[in-house]
């Protein structure tokens, strides 16, 4: 038998099932993997081992006893910006480096109601601010692919831990991509779900109008069994809303030649939208890009070219609105009811200046300045509500252009993996890399990046965009897509 | 365009950041790159055009009044950089 950390949940729930390993046997084989690996990757803030072999033998007894999910028994990293009570929820900052959170995200519940064994918190960007994990207040993660180069971000943790097999999946959180971006760059399967379709509640806000938590994994399949998990309307989180739809993860094999929405019996309609490929897209990315349009087009879909052309604006939209967002979220971290806290001064205003001035890294504190630049007086009308004004002709552009497609196919991001350093320094560079990501977080949409080629041995993503609450075609698309090519199996080298 | 340190000062003041003057130098030339980047959306007509706060659908979301679950005060306090019994403490606010 293969290493039992090299399995799919698919794959381990089976073994589990059919007595060929306990729930033990799986964390310890996990357990070893990480110490092997981690040196290397570093895709962990914290690793809860003790507390993971605990879980195993929970949830060894609960198979005992029949009470079997799809997740019992598996190992999962979660992103250190999702609260899990009792084991430190840093955000990768000074800010929060001793905060232990009293209470569950709703998504950890629902894992641990399934006996999930949590494994250790995942880096990121700090507070979800960056697309390379290198703005983490602790250290940089290394892409298991290459470690002189980044795993993407801000959900980077997530991404490295999955592809380098140090856990089964990962929860992540995705504001303007930095859940599909990593996936992408790691060669692994990353989904942001519809606005409103996972709680946020306890996934620590950065910008709450964008923000979602998702799965990371080895399979499509994997995905759609961590969101079936994940999903539903939270008393909690007054944005999550009620949907019902069937179980996606046992009714992914549809014929996608016969399976439209739009037009039922039809082949689904897969748009092309030019903008993505334009400006900025690395010529090897566009290619691989188009071999995986084609062979989409192979499996029965539609093909056509389709125009977004707010498409140039998106990039200018997020960052304005979402560091709006960041600079009113981000107040509450004042040294009074929780986290780093400077009172070498016996002024009150002082002591707030200070501790959020020495708290915060330089990203942070750039959005923040960015925001509050952004609101300010005389500067509102100007950005802000031009802004949101912005969001409303990108949204519209979205709902009229599925009225004529199913699905939107482009580039999950126009480059590769990066060199560690490559663009920390210019802030602007950095931004711009999230071109193709954002406006599906700007309209809210969902949108699912899949592992499909290579370009200089490193890990292309094809990112697939539906109208709000379509996961299951993107799922189904993504599969048939998967199964259909080898790119998924292909492993780094640790 | 460039943000004048005076002017990142005031910022600083508002987000009640303590930034040192090597910090405010280096973010009046980024923020002003940043903010150069979004001078596309100057001449966009918008004439019209609502502006989206939020994606979501929902409206005046409630639930019954109904006393639930709460956190006991011990979990409350228990990441209180200062605390004093019960309370956090902070720095005096009022002067005597």
């Amino acid at each position: 038998m293969s290493n039992l950390w090299e399995l799919s949940i698919k794959e381990i729930h089976s073994g589990l099932s059919g007595g060929a390993f306990s729930a033990h046997d799986l964390v310890t084989s996990y357990i070893e993997r990480v110490r092997a690996v981690e040196p290397i990757v570093q895709s962990f803030i914290s690793i809860t081992e003790a507390l993971a072999l605990e879980q195993a033998t929970k949830a060894d007894e609960a198979i005992s006893t029949g009470a079997f999910h799809p997740l019992t028994g598996v190992p999962v990293q979660i992103k250190d910006i999702i609260s899990t009570a009792g084991i430190p929820t840093t955000c990768a900052s000074k800010m929060l480096e001793n905060y232990v959170p009293p209470f569950d995200a709703t998504v950890v519940s629902k894992l641990l109601d399934q006996n999930a064994v949590i494994l250790g918190k995942g880096n990121m960007d700090e507070f979800g601010m960056g697309s390379s994990c290198e703005h983490s207040a602790f250290h940089a993660t290394h892409n298991p692919w290459d470690s002189k180069r980044v795993p993407g971000g801000s959900s980077g943790g997530g991404g490295a831990s999955v592809a380098a097999n140090e856990v089964a999946y990962a929860l992540g959180s995705d504001t303007g991509g930095s859940i599909r971006q990593p996936a992408a760059f790691n060669g692994v399967v990353g989904l942001k779900p519809t606005y409103g379709s996972v709680s946020r509640y306890g996934l620590i806000a950065y910008a709450s109008s964008f923000d979602q938590i998702g799965p990371i994994t080895k399979t499509v399949s994997d995905c759609a069994i961590v969101f079936d998990a994940i999903r539903g309307p939270d008393p909690l989180d007054a944005t999550c809303v009620s949907r019902t739809y069937d179980e996606i993860a046992v009714n992914l094999d549809r014929n996608i030649s016969t399976s439209s929405p739009l037009n039922e019996g039809s082949p689904i309609r897969i748009g092309v939208p030019e903008e993505f490929f334009t400006e900025g897209i690395s010529p090897e990315v566009k290619k691989v890009i188009d071999d995986a349009i084609r062979q989409l087009e192979s499996l029965g879909a539609l093909i056509e070219p389709v125009s977004l052309p707010n498409t140039v604006h998106a990039l200018a939209c997020y960052y304005i609105i979402a560091p709006s967002e960041c600079s009113a979220n981000l107040a509450r971290f004042d040294g009074v009811k929780f986290g780093y806290s400077d009172r070498n001064t016996p002024d009150m205003w002082e002591s707030m200046e200070r501790t959020r001035g020495h708290g915060f890294g330089p990203e942070v504190k750039r959005r923040i300045m960015m925001g509050t630049y952004a609101l300010s007086s005389g500067y509102y009308e100007a950005y802000y509500t031009k802004a949101q004004r912005v969001r409303t002709l990108i949204r519209r552009e979205y709902e009229e252009i599925f009225t004529k497609v199913d699905v939107l196919v482009t580039p999950t991001s126009p480059v590769i993996a990066f060199p560690l350093g490559d663009k920390l320094d210019d802030p602007v560079e950095m931004y711009n890399v999230d071109i193709c990501t954002i406006p599906a977080n700007i309209a809210g949409l969902p949108a699912i990046s899949v592992p499909c080629g290579f370009s200089e041995n490193m890990p292309v993503g094809m990112q697939l965009i539906g109208k709000a609450f379509t996961e299951p075609v993107l799922f189904n698309m993504a599969y048939a897509f998967e199964q259909s090519t080898r790119w998924h199996q292909m492993k780094p080298q640790l | 365009m460039e943000l004048d340190i005076e002017q990142v000062k005031h910022l600083a003041s508002l987000a009640r950041i303590d930034l040192s003057l090597e910090d405010c130098q280096e973010l009046s030339q980024q923020l002003g790159d940043i903010f150069d980047q979004f001078e596309s959306l100057r001449d966009l007509n918008l004439e019209g055009v609502t502006p989206t706060a939020h994606i979501a659908d929902s409206t005046n979301v409630t639930r019954e009044d109904q006393v639930g679950h709460c956190l006991a005060t011990e979990d409350v306090l228990i990441n209180a950089p200062v605390r004093n019994g019960d309370f956090f403490q902070v720095n005096p606010v009022l002067e005597e």
